[in-house]
């Protein structure tokens, strides 16, 4: 599977870094990017990623409340859901775009998280909606 | 003028990095030919099992290129005359005959050395040759000849291609003049020789905590695998402890870093052993600091990690090297076999410190350590010269390099003129606009942290196929200063234009990496950093998909760094202000320094009248009146000009960013808006009112309230207290660290002033850690009585009307006893006040699982926090006692005059950035942006005036909220624009794995 990550910098990013640090295991299909916030996750980019071969793709920012920038998880959260409702019109299965809260301090739930959204996409298999074919 | 400082552990490290970072000049005198010192030999560090050496690299490199530090190694101090503000010191600097300037640390001497020398660095536990540099990342990178191996076959000499050997070197004798100067000594670990009892020296098989913490290493005599003394894996292991500490043969005192040391040993012994079965035999377990209890928890409930509250007697060696442990736990014998006995060994004042205690003209306390008062924890008895880390009291990390900013904060006081050293010169930076991108990659072994996880060879050789890639190589640690240096000459030999590093995490080393692209003549911003330690080898275990993966997060980044663009820094003028909130003791203590540096504070109380906690605190427990200090500060504070006092106030908003904040305080007389640099959050903490133990009545208490009955006279004539109420439970999990300090405290006073009294303490372990131990003592032999208890069997508390009476078990006794005191004391926690929640939403900084404040790093950065301009002090970050609270307050002090006395600082380029010609000024990025640093302007051009967006630098955070809100991508966020995220996830998502 392939499972592409926007993670802010502030909390998920060093959510992650901190699974890490507590070697807490995940599987290796999950694959980070870095960004400074969820809220400048850009549309585009997460179907870029389904085109290019994504079958998963997770949004993953600081806890209502706690964005480091104070509002950029609430405007990913809008996004989130109107491009979730869009997948869902042309017939995609929205199940594999997921948002995703986890602080600093949540390794833990970051792993748990990881491992439990690789199950939920290889339930639904490979994705073939989206993906670019020549 | 300038500073002197003796001793280049971490606690040197840091205080040199404040006080240049503060503008001043700074010699840093090391004993050994390479700074670093204890903390270079550590494997991990508790309580988050970081790897030593990766936060300890990159400070080394710091000091190593700071333009205002200059690191004098191998070298004493002769001789010190002069006073404060004006002391003449004179240095001998011992032959290293190896020309420091001219050595580039290539090794090669020493692999062709034919002595083999016992390598200090590993304990004994291998070889070194005569020429040596005592670790791989060690600052100054030279070696060195230790004349004493020397054979004298003259080999180096004739290999060095740099000519640097030097057999007839000399002495050197250097003199300085600084107006102050910082101990920063370290200690001696115990020699355990000296407990025969245990056969250290005798039986092959018993080693030191030190000598387990290199064998657990990856750069440790056997690379990480724990062998005993034959070749044998141990399977049990037994882990002492005060070994030379709490010992009235040795060292009375507790050394208060081995129980957490030796809970680190036990977790990281079980993930290289997982099999093993690990014994650590403590009579008390100290783990008092923040996030050890809870470590200590893992150890015992994921680790399976066995803790006996018991003291060895002796151990006696069997004839297959196993040995054979003798203990007692309640007045009970027991003897148990164990293949590897580790002797938690700890620490002494360090060796010099007699001598160092007559140049210097400093007095030393009982222990022969450097003797401080308990409201100026960092001044020695001389002004001027001040003390850090352990060379005053056995202490860990943390507040090492909290005292070691305090120090620094100090010693800031005693410059008259900031003879400010100038900014670093790098070398002009290179065009490479219009180049076609020629990348070079470095992966990182970071020992066997990612190399055991990850082919990192074959990392190297992916990276070849990729394109633009001209250069690629695999390093043991790129973050060391000979991996930079390669990072460099790579740079100049193949004209690299883009560096991608695959390490660790960028949040920690980005920095590093930039500085070295602009040491190269690169602008910073041609570097992209690679994670393949925090998300890759540390969160997989199969390598072959681990490698896999690695090989599509480089990709990812390689094809972002084809897109990436040189930027300039923006820079900022600072508002020499501060606003400091919580106006007890830390709070007080911040504003007062802060004002002598000329610094203008505002400072904030919710409460009627200053002083917080401080107000309830009528004795300590070394007799001296904080009262009078309380008394002493308010007065000080209120009648400074420098100083604002809002009390009955709060904070109402904050906007702004480092160097500029703009706060809205609400005060009795309205909102008032101040501007100011920085923030020190000091809102303390309170004292837990109890749910359990019968609470509420009369005659149960707790320990505040008995120290103000005390304070008022009235001494009550028989006590049973109990410990940890509120605390080490489940609800919560922290140790409270002050409370058994109270507990005895309030029991010697009721003692002192009724030695016929009754004080009955119920306790499940004293935590009277460093030289607080010998009050322990004393209340023992003053007739105070000690009773343990478990949490499983806890004491129980029935009150019948007025009556009350305490039920408890006796160990060693074996049965139950009943207590009908006069009072009932409860040692109740330290909990966050209930308003962190909202002060940690409105300035943007997290708090941790317990509610206290999170700093930005629990090693090395313990008073900042991830926000740059806001400090953290006192108990709004744990509970602690009242030094403690000074130091991290004077420390915060420190780290913001690194920013305060700047007159510009220089913030990172990566913002919002419009291209006009796309943008149709619509207005929804100035809507979308959380800092309204987005405008609409009028722009000139040849056919009249458009309208367009336009980015205020100075406020623009980088958050990119906007880029993703333009319908038309007109703004990106340099750094993350929209084809280079895009170009990271074709190359991320093109490696099939």
């Amino acid at each position: 599977m392939k499972i592409v990550v926007f993670a802010c910098n502030w909390c998920s990013y060093a959510g992650a870094d901190l699974a890490g640090v507590s070697r807490l295991k995940y599987p290796e299909d999950v694959k980070i990017i870095r960004v400074m916030c969820s809220g400048m996750v850009n549309p585009a980019w997460i179907l870029r990623a389904f085109r290019q071969g994504a079958d998963g793709v997770v949004i993953a920012g600081c806890h209502p409340g706690d964005c480091h920038y104070m509002v950029g998880n609430y405007y990913a959260k809008k996004r989130y859901i109107l491009l979730k409702e869009l997948l869902n019109f042309i017939g995609f299965e929205d199940e594999r775009l997921k948002l995703l809260w986890a602080s600093a301090s949540e390794g833990k739930k970051f792993a748990e998280e990881m491992a439990a959204f690789k199950n939920v996409v290889e339930n639904l298999g490979e994705q073939e909606k989206l993906r670019w074919k020549e | 003028m300038s500073v002197l400082i003796v001793g280049g552990g971490i606690a040197g490290i840091q205080a040199s990095l404040d006080l240049a970072d503060s503008g001043l000049k700074v010699y840093l005198v090391e004993k050994l030919p390479v700074i670093g010192g204890r903390m270079s030999q550590l494997d991990k560090t508790f309580p988050t099992n970081d790897c030593s050496m990766c936060i300890l690299s990159p400070k080394l490199n710091e000091v190593a290129r700071h333009e205002n530090i200059e690191i004098i190694s191998n070298a004493e101090i002769v001789a010190v005359e002069g006073e404060a503000g004006n002391f003449r010191v004179k240095i001998r600097r011992n032959p290293t005959y190896v020309d420091r300037s001219k050595c580039t640390g290539c090794g090669v001497c020493a692999t062709l050395c034919p002595v083999n020398a016992i390598d200090e660095y590993n304990e004994g536990m291998s070889y070194r040759s005569a020429i040596f540099l005592r670790y791989p990342q060690a600052v100054p990178k030279a070696y060195v000849i230790d004349r004493s191996r020397c054979v004298g076959c003259g080999i180096c000499q004739n290999v060095c291609v740099a000519k640097a050997v030097d057999y007839t070197q000399k002495e050197e004798i250097i003199e300085l003049n600084v107006s102050s100067i910082i101990l920063a000594l370290g200690g001696k670990l115990f020699d355990a020789r000296r407990r025969g009892e245990y056969g250290y020296g005798i039986y092959p098989n018993v080693i030191t905590s030190i000598q387990f913490e290199r064998l657990l290493s990856a750069t440790g005599p056997y690379e990480g695998h724990v062998f005993r003394s034959d070749g044998k894996v141990p399977k049990k292991i037994a882990i002492l402890q005060c070994v030379g500490s709490r010992d009235a043969k040795t060292n009375p005192y507790c050394s208060s870093v081995c129980c957490t040391y030796a809970t680190k040993h036990a977790i990281i012994a079980k993930e290289h052993i997982p099999d093993a079965e690990i014994h650590i035999f403590a009579m008390d377990v100290r783990t008092f600091g923040k996030g050890f209890e809870e470590y200590a928890n893992r150890a015992k409930e994921e680790y399976g990690v066995i803790y006996h509250k018991a003291r060895v007697a002796k151990i006696f060696q069997k004839k297959n090297g196993n040995l054979i442990v003798k203990y007692e736990r309640d007045g009970k014998s027991f003897e148990e076999e164990f293949d590897l006995v580790v002797l938690s060994v700890g620490f002494e004042a360090c060796e010099d410190i007699r001598k160092y205690s007559e140049i210097f003209g400093i007095n030393l306390n009982e222990y022969g350590f450097v003797l401080t008062d308990s409201f100026s924890p960092v001044e020695t008895s001389k002004p001027g010269i001040f003390v850090a880390g352990i060379a005053c009291e056995p202490k860990d990390i943390p507040e090492s390099v909290a005292q070691a900013s305090a120090s620094a904060a100090k010693a800031l006081s005693y410059e008259k003129e900031r003879a400010v050293v100038g900014k670093k010169e790098f070398p002009p930076e290179r065009d490479v606009i219009g180049e076609v991108p020629r990348i070079g990659v470095f992966v990182c072994h970071c020992g066997i942290n990612i190399a055991s996880t990850v082919d990192v060879e074959e990392l190297a050789n992916f990276a070849k196929t990729l394109d633009g890639v001209v250069f690629s190589d695999h390093v043991l640690f790129a973050c060391s200063a000979d991996s930079q240096e390669r990072i460099k000459k790579a740079i100049k030999d193949y004209n690299l234009n883009r560096i991608v590093v695959a390490a660790c995490t960028p949040r920690t080393h980005e920095p590093l990496f930039r500085r070295t692209l602009m040491e190269a003549g690169l602008n910073p911003y041609l570097f992209e950093f690679v994670n393949i330690r925090e998300q890759c080898s540390w969160v997989h275990r199969d390598k072959a998909r681990a490698t896999e993966k690695a090989k599509s997060l480089l990709s990812a980044g390689v094809h972002k760094a084809r897109l990436l663009e040189p930027l300039q820094f923006v820079e900022v003028n600072v508002v020499k202000k501060a606003l400091i909130l919580g106006g007890g003791l830390a709070g007080m203590t911040a504003a007062l320094e802060l004002a002598k540096r000329g610094i203008e504070c505002y400072l904030v109380e919710k409460d009627s009248e200053l002083g917080g906690n401080l107000r309830h605190i009528y004795y300590t427990i070394d007799g001296k009146n904080p009262q009078d200090l309380l008394r002493k500060l308010v007065a000080e504070v209120e009648s400074n000009d420098r100083i604002k006092v809002f009390k009955n106030s709060t904070l109402e908003s904050v906007e702004g960013f480092v160097g500029n904040y703009r706060s809205r305080i609400k005060t009795p007389n309205g909102i008032v808006e101040i501007n100011h640099g920085a923030i020190i959050v000091a809102t303390g903490a309170r004292e837990y009112k109890p749910k359990e133990f019968g609470y509420g009545h009369r005659k149960v208490i707790t320990q505040v309230e008995l120290e103000e009955r005390i304070g008022r006279g009235e001494v009550p004539k028989s006590v049973v207290m109990i410990q940890c109420v509120g605390s080490r439970n489940d609800y919560r999990p922290y140790c409270s660290r002050i409370c058994c300090q109270a507990a005895i405290k309030n029991a010697l006073k009721i003692k002192e002033l009724n030695p016929e009294a009754e004080v009955l303490i119920l306790f499940r372990d004293i935590r009277t850690y460093g030289f607080l131990e010998k009050y322990y003592e004393r209340a023992s032999r003053e007739g105070v009585i000690f009773v343990h208890y478990t949490p499983e069997n806890p004491p129980v508390v029935r009150t019948n009307g007025d009556e009350v009476e305490v039920e408890f078990y006796d160990e060693i006794l074996g049965e139950k006893l009943i207590s009908k005191p006069e009072l009932v004391v409860l040692s109740s926690a330290t909990v966050p006040n209930e308003d962190n929640k909202e002060l940690s939403k409105l300035l943007k900084v997290p708090l941790d699982q317990n509610g206290f404040f999170l700093e930005a790093h629990p090693k090395l950065r313990p008073v900042d926090f991830a926000t740059e301009g806001i400090f953290l002090a006192g108990l709004a970050h744990s509970p602690r006692l009242i030094p403690e609270t000074i130091s991290l307050a004077l420390a915060a002090v420190s780290r913001a005059m690194t920013l305060l006395s700047k007159d510009k600082i220089i913030m990172d380029a990566s913002k919002a950035e419009v291209a006009r010609e796309r943008c149709d000024a619509c207005g929804i990025c100035v809507k979308a942006c959380p800092v309204s640093a987005i405008e609409i302007a009028e722009f000139k051009t040849r056919t009249g005036v458009e309208l367009k967006a336009s980015v205020k630098k100075a406020i623009c955070l980088g958050c990119g909220i906007c880029s993703a809100s333009c319908p038309k991508g007109a703004i990106v966020v340099k750094g993350f624009t929209f084809d280079q995220i895009k170009s990271a996830l074709d190359g991320l998502l093109e490696v099939s794995a």
